[in-house]
């Protein structure tokens, strides 16, 4: 499968999500935020870091660059998409997942490893998981308080990917910290996946969220 | 002709505001007691325009479009002609 994986200026974890989809046997490439035509990609990841800085609020000025037209079109044909802590921000913002992803409830960037719970396996980053499965990954984010005003909609269709287990270290809604859009095909997580993608790097947990897209 | 626009924008009523939150609890340590406090981001610029009504129309749109998430954001528009 080939992947595309989205860099805008500020995008830093762009290199980890590549060297992660190798391993599950994804072919990965780069393509810039100006790219408008992204028909020869089979899958999208928008990864982590700061696009723009995270002037205005994160994840806004990204939303309204011309490879989300092209990541929109992805979406219409059927592609899975995946946004890892910024790029989570990212779908939020555009609209692609429901609610929005802003300020940790204290004034911290939280950067260490947590239990999650696999919520839903209807996503194809979340298929090769069972659900309720605890699995441990990293987050490192100022933004990534889970905020909707529509929770209960959320839950009955079935939308809540990730949850953090024993713990809400953000002060999310029910502490959610991954979320699709209704036809679990759009996902976008806070944890980084690619950063427990290898038991070197503590936990090889997140690698079957890029096995699952691979696989689809 | 042109004109100031400034836009205001606010969390919703109810919406958990951390960095308010700091301030106060930062401005209670400098022996301050204060309540409600709030932060609000405010952004100016100068537009050209045929009128005033036309104007608060396209900034209303950069509101919806970027300014502002619909989903956590309340805003106000300022527009008043440049002297």
């Amino acid at each position: 499968m080939k992947v595309a994986i989205i860099r805008f200026p500020g995008t830093n974890c762009d290199r980890d999500v590549y060297h992660a989809l190798e391993l599950a046997g994804g072919e990965p490439e780069y393509a810039w935020w100006n790219q408008r035509d992204l028909s020869s990609f089979d899958g999208i990841i928008i990864p982590g870091g700061f696009s723009y800085g995270d002037y205005l609020r994160a994840g806004a000025i990204a939303a309204i660059t011309p490879v989300i037209d092209g990541i929109k079109d992805a979406v219409k044909a059927g592609k899975p998409v995946l946004g890892i802590c910024n790029g989570a921000q990212i779908l939020a913002e555009i609209g692609l997942v429901p609610g929005v992803f802003t300020n940790n409830s204290h004034a911290k960037f939280m950067c260490r490893w947590t239990e999650l719970k696999v919520k839903t396996t209807r996503t194809p980053f979340t298929s090769m998981y069972n659900a309720g499965d605890i699995i441990r990954m990293p987050i490192a984010h100022a933004e990534g308080r889970y905020f909707n005003d529509e929770i209960d909609k959320l839950k009955d269709q079935d939308q809540v990917v990730l949850a953090f287990e024993g713990e809400n270290p953000n002060g999310s809604m029910e502490a959610i910290t991954g979320v699709c859009d209704e036809d679990g095909q759009v996902c976008a997580i806070m944890p980084h996946p690619e950063r427990a993608s290898e038991v070197i790097l503590g936990s090889d947990d997140g690698l079957k969220f890029f096995k699952g897209m691979v696989d689809y | 002709m042109k004109y100031d626009a400034e836009v205001k924008i606010s969390l919703k009523k109810g919406m958990l505001n951390p960095e308010a939150a700091t301030i106060q609890r930062a401005l209670a340590l400098l022996k301050y007691q204060v309540e409600n406090t709030e932060t609000l981001q405010i952004i100016k610029f100068s537009i050209e325009g045929d009128s005033e009504d036309i104007v608060r129309q396209k900034v209303d749109e950069m509101c919806q479009k970027l300014l502002c998430n619909p989903v956590i954001h309340n805003y106000e528009i300022g527009i008043t002609p440049e002297d």
